[in-house]
């Protein structure tokens, strides 16, 4: 069992130092993720962002003002989520303490 | 089970330092258009400085700077910034959470995004301080020493 998992640890460790190997260089303009269309044709949002970030929102970190603006509501849910973390804990907690007052 | 820390030095220390985290956590908040930060990083500095307080001067001490019973209702308001934020949105014409058209005159639209961007940054802020801070009261049992 043992020398099964070793086996498959390095299957997939050679697997994916050889698929990193053949990962575009990161930031070269003509990665897929930097083209200014998709490979459907239609307008890709990453150039939209960096040409127009500053311009449309005064801001000069583009991380911002994709975070906070261009997917605001990824952020609102991700906020939504931390809350949902403290209530729960709060449900749970709370009440168990309240059941057995020191 | 949290006991409050019976060393002077590390009484003083944190106490000496806890105004100039929370002071960090708030140009982190308010100067994330500029530099790395916003409100997550922001607020997790400010919950921390809270929760430094709380573990070394024990809890009485430190509920003047923020109260135990205000950490659950605290996380609400700030989703609800900014909930309401992407609903002023909506108020004065524009879709949910399009900045550019809060109900606020004078302002052209690139400046009122920026500004929509930091009130919805000092709402996760003030929702990721208040959640950590109930989190830590909620598990610590409220057996502090004092």
């Amino acid at each position: 069992m043992k020398l099964l998992s070793y086996i498959l640890l390095l299957t997939f460790g050679i697997l994916l130092i050889y698929a990193a190997n053949k990962l575009p260089t990161r930031g070269h303009p003509d990665n897929p993720i930097n083209r200014d269309t998709s490979l459907a044709g239609t307008p890709a949002a990453s150039a939209h962002y960096i040409r127009n970030a500053e311009k449309e929102m005064h801001t000069p970190n583009v991380v911002t003002t994709i975070l906070a603006d261009y997917r605001g509501y990824d952020t609102l849910g991700e906020t939504t989520v931390i809350f949902c973390a403290g209530i729960v804990v709060f449900l749970i907690l709370r009440r168990q303490r309240d059941g057995s007052k020191v | 089970m949290v006991q409050r820390s019976d060393s002077i030095i590390v009484g003083i220390v944190s106490r000496f330092m806890v105004p100039l985290i929370q002071l960090f956590a708030l140009y982190v908040i308010a100067h994330g258009h500029y530099s790395p930060g916003g409100g997550f990083q922001g607020g997790a500095l400010l919950g921390a400085s809270v929760l430094l307080l709380r573990l070394t001067v024990g809890e009485q001490p430190s509920n003047l700077v923020f109260h135990k019973k205000y950490g659950t209702p605290m996380s609400g308001f700030g989703v609800f910034i900014y909930a309401a934020v992407g609903v002023a949105a909506m108020i004065g014409g524009g879709v949910y959470l399009d900045y550019a058209n809060l109900p606020i005159a004078g302002m052209e639209p690139a400046a009122l995004r920026s500004l929509g961007i930091l009130l919805v940054e000092t709402g996760v802020g003030i929702g990721v301080m208040a959640t950590m801070i109930a989190i830590f009261d909620d598990l610590a049992k409220g057996d502090f020493h004092d």
